[in-house]
């Protein structure tokens, strides 16, 4: 067990104007750790994901990250080289939707290589070397490597999407219901396929759900959001098995029995 | 009530008297005649002919003239003549193969069978303003070549297409769509799409042509072949059983030799991009082709991302006729609708200074 | 009624200053694109107006001028742009590189190596190498300052993956200093090499785009590959019908509606020169024009 956190969340705040997107939401997360936010539509965990990755400024508080070096410091005093670099090296963002994360109109090669060309990888056939064995990871056919995503499955465009965050090994992935636009029958392999590949590259992850079996299959620890706001957290299994908030009680009672 | 219409028709009439004053100006300067109009401003009224969709030089130039040379106000002129006439028959589609050439360029080769022909062209004057214009000095007759019988100017696409290089044109024995007669379908097939963008505002299509030049839409254009001259247009005569010339028309053709694609299993071609346009109008011929090869994006399996791509955009909002009724329509009378409006916010600002007012009150 | 005149090369002084700011900053920073205020010219967008900017900002009464298209003197919009000069500016123009002090181009590099002293003007159309692979200027900008140019490796990529090879022919992007990617304009992939270590000094002027960007003399230009699919550049079989010229870029010309081809030089000075030092066809290469 590592002893210090890789990011650290304290006290973060969003605001629209008077509207509370999110607000007094802290947390640590330790390397190789997956968390899981989950709540309802409309209860800000999507919005906490966007400000702790970047993609949305916040309205006020802190997140620190572990760079690889040890620093610690708070995303906004990296500069936007700096914060562009840890996003396409360090960082992996799995879209709900497949289409907002890759190139539609480009290979799965190419999809898969981008990373490592931006971090410099001059070597053709060593880059599809690399793309063939990421493709084989997620379970998509070496032939077809020279295939644009569009005329991929929902499944394996999902798939494609996670080999293309994994590439340069990063060390924290943000995921937004990366099952949540699949067919129930493809869920369970894509779901399968996220487990084992976090456990064996040792992936801190942040996953927003708002589905409860998603977060028991994947995340350690659990926060609870209403209205913005962390109404619970703790160990998925004490809070899945104990819900403690009467709206996690809600939510818990409200999922069919498993 | 009554006494306000009748204002109106008055004020319209007078109005009209105005018009009619300003467009005739200083009564001291003689009158345009139309053979002025269709002999010295002759771009002018090929692009009334051509967005006005009805091939008449003297009533395109009365068009000029009524409308003060705004150009979109004489096309509506004409279209609105042309939907009164009634139809005696169809051409045979004309033969651009068989044009009497006045100009005729190539950007893909440097020297094509039948040459490089620059006729009359504004390339390469430059753009200083011309202190003869303020006179009427004499102008020395242009050097004429006698027509040389029976050369041949194959056309540049038919020279690539016989190499297997060009996807061949399209052909097709159905009769072609008319957007003048049927409500628009889409997906709209190309023949539609052709008589839209033919019809459609010039400036338009350029800036859409261009926007794909800027990468969006991407066509890898070249000019394949830009040819401008006099066709014949040719009935068939079911008495007769041929087909008898009615005359010539002056048009200008662009064949745009577009980016190469491997879709059909016949190998890596280029595709074509076509315009046509009624008299010399090559800046809205080479749009229209541009815009033309964009729209095929589907057939070749190219992403649609680009305004230019849209068939649905393209079309719906090329017609300067449609374009100009429908937003100069805001300056006709919305009283009603504005006055629903009006009671709207003024219930929601008087609500709203109740709530403040009891507020304070409370407080 | 008062008739317009114009200043010694069109343009007025201070538009000149304008754009000398605009070009000594680009020299300053080899490859970045300074942008600039472009001014309406009498001759289209699109038909060298940014050269043509360029060109009047640095020309005095004692340069001797060659404008080439296509490598060629004579193509109309060259034959055009240097009587525009001649008529605005006075100035003598030549077809001879070595007498020229300055040459403006659109799509090529004279085949006779540049000197020291003289200054080769380019004609640039879309002045963004990442134009057609993100069409929003404002997140190109982003990645040049950023220098993420991952993506431009994604196009070459894609072009072996589905072509086997690099499939950029003319416009093919370079590094500058190890720093900025520049569009070269679009000369043939042919000329580039022509661009790395030349004495003269280049700039690059897009009218349209109001863009402006230099090279200094002895600067480092390299074109992007791959470590395995190295750059390389065309090469032609047979030599000038005329000249019999190697190693140089050939036109084709179509000589008949029955297949006939032939192949001469593009730059035409170097072609006309090497006719004038006796150089004539081979007999082999003659036969070849001679298939009809």
């Amino acid at each position: 067990m590592t002893t210090s956190p890789i990011l650290s969340v304290r006290a973060l705040e969003k605001r629209y104007g008077t509207f509370i997107g999110c607000t007094d939401v802290s947390f640590d997360l330790w390397p190789g750790e997956v968390l899981a936010i989950v709540g309802e539509s409309g209860s800000g965990k999507t919005t906490l994901l966007n400000c702790i990755s970047g993609r949305l400024d916040r309205s006020s508080g802190q997140v620190l990250y572990r760079m690889r070096d040890g620093r610690f410091p708070d995303l906004d005093d990296l500069s936007e080289a700096e914060r562009r670099f840890l996003m396409r090296t360090d960082w992996g963002f799995v879209h709900q939707n497949p289409a907002d994360g890759l190139r539609m109109r480009v290979s799965a090669g190419a999809n898969v290589g981008e990373r490592l060309m931006a971090v410099g990888e001059r070597h053709y056939g060593e880059i599809r070397h690399t793309a063939t064995e990421w493709l084989s990871r997620v379970e998509i056919a070496a032939e077809r490597i020279d295939d644009q995503p569009v005329a991929f499955s929902g499944g394996m465009r999902q798939r494609l999407q996670i080999a293309r965050n994994l590439v340069t090994r990063p060390r924290l992935i943000f995921m937004d219901e990366p099952t949540g636009g699949l067919d129930v029958s493809v869920q369970a392999r894509v779901l399968d396929l996220l487990r084992s590949l976090v456990s064996e590259l040792d992936l801190a992850v942040i996953i927003v759900t708002h589905d409860l079996a998603v977060a028991r299959l994947l995340s350690q620890r659990m926060i609870v959001m209403k209205s913005g706001r962390v109404v619970e957290s703790g160990l998925t299994d004490r809070v899945l098995d104990d819900p403690r908030h009467p709206y996690t009680q809600l939510l818990v009672a409200s999922i069919p029995e498993s | 009530m009554y006494v306000a219409v009748k204002g109106g028709e008055a004020a319209i009439e007078q109005a009209h008297r105005l018009l009619a004053d300003r467009r005739r100006g200083d009564r001291a300067v003689p009158a345009l005649s139309l053979e002025q109009i269709a002999g010295q401003l002759s771009l002018a009224v090929d692009r009334v002919m051509a967005e006005g969709s009805l091939y008449d030089p003297d009533l395109a130039a009365m068009a000029v003239r009524q409308s003060r040379g705004d150009l979109i106000e004489a096309i509506f002129l004409l279209r609105a003549y042309r939907t009164t006439l009634p139809r005696f028959g169809y051409s045979r589609p004309i033969d651009t193969s068989r044009m009497q050439i006045e100009r005729r360029v190539s950007a893909t080769y440097k020297d094509i069978p039948g040459g490089q022909l620059l006729g009359p062209t504004f390339d390469y004057t430059h753009r200083l303003i011309d202190p003869a214009m303020a006179t009427d000095e004499e102008v020395a007759a242009p050097q004429r070549q006698p027509r040389r019988e029976r050369e041949s100017c194959p056309r540049v696409m038919d020279i690539l297409n016989d190499e297997g290089l060009i996807e061949p044109d399209g052909q097709s024995d159905s009769e072609p769509a008319d957007l003048t007669r049927d409500p628009t379908d889409y997906p709209a097939a190309r023949d539609l799409r052709l008589q839209a963008l033919a019809r459609g505002d010039e400036g338009f299509l350029l800036s859409l042509g261009y926007s794909t030049q800027r990468g969006y839409g991407r066509t890898h254009p070249f000019v394949g072949e830009i040819r401008v001259g006099l066709v014949e247009v040719e009935v068939e005569m079911p008495e007769l059983g041929f087909a008898i010339s009615i005359g010539r028309i002056r048009i200008t053709e662009c064949q745009m030799v577009s980016q190469f694609k491997n879709t059909d299993g016949e190998g890596p071609r280029f595709t074509r991009g076509y315009g046509l346009v009624f008299g010399q109008s090559e800046r809205k011929a080479m749009a229209m082709s541009l815009v033309d090869r964009a729209l095929r994006a589907d057939e070749f399996g190219e992403q649609r991302m680009a305004p230019a791509q849209d068939e649905e955009f393209v079309l719906e909002h090329c017609d300067n006729v449609q374009a100009t009724g429908f937003v100069e329509h805001l300056k006709l009378p919305h009283y009603v609708d504005f006055q629903a409006e009006l009671d709207l916010l003024r219930l929601l600002r008087r609500e709203d200074a109740e709530r403040a007012e009891s507020q304070e009150a409370a407080e | 009624m008062t008739l317009p005149s114009y200043n010694f090369a069109y343009l007025d002084e201070q538009t000149k200053r304008m754009i000398r700011r605009a070009i000594l900053k680009a020299i300053a920073i080899p490859g970045y694109q300074v942008p600039f205020a472009s001014r309406e010219m009498p001759m289209p967008y699109g038909w060298g107006t940014g050269g043509v900017q360029v060109t009047a900002a640095i020309l005095g009464p004692d340069d001797v001028l060659k404008v080439i298209d296509q490598g060629a003197d004579d193509t109309t919009n060259a034959v055009s742009i240097r009587s525009f000069f001649a008529k605005t500016a006075g100035v003598a123009t030549t077809t001879r590189m070595p007498d020229a002090t300055i040459v403006q181009t659109r799509h090529r590099i004279p085949e006779t190596p540049l000197k020291a002293g003289q200054i080769i003007v380019y004609q640039v159309p879309i002045p963004e190498p990442l134009r057609f692979l993100e069409p929003r200027e404002t997140e190109t900008r982003l990645m040049h300052g950023l220098e993420e140019y991952g993506l431009v490796h994604v196009k070459l990529y894609e072009d072996i993956a589905q072509h086997g090879h690099i499939a950029t022919t003319y416009a093919y992007p370079v590094k500058v200093e190890d720093r900025y990617v520049m569009d070269p304009s679009p000369i043939p992939k042919f000329d580039n090499p022509k661009m790395h270590n030349s004495p003269a000094l280049q700039l690059f002027g897009a009218g349209r785009e109001k863009r402006i960007y230099a090279l200094p003399p002895f600067t480092k230009v390299v074109s992007l590959d791959f470590e395995d699919h190295p750059f390389s550049v065309q090469r032609f079989d047979a030599p000038c019908a005329l000249c019999n010229a190697r190693g140089v870029y050939l036109d084709e010309v179509v000589t008949d509606d029955r297949g006939g081809r032939m192949f001469v030089c593009s730059d035409t000075d170097h072609c006309e020169t090497r006719r004038a030092e006796g150089h004539s066809p081979e007999p082999a290469a003659h036969d070849v024009t001679e298939t009809v």
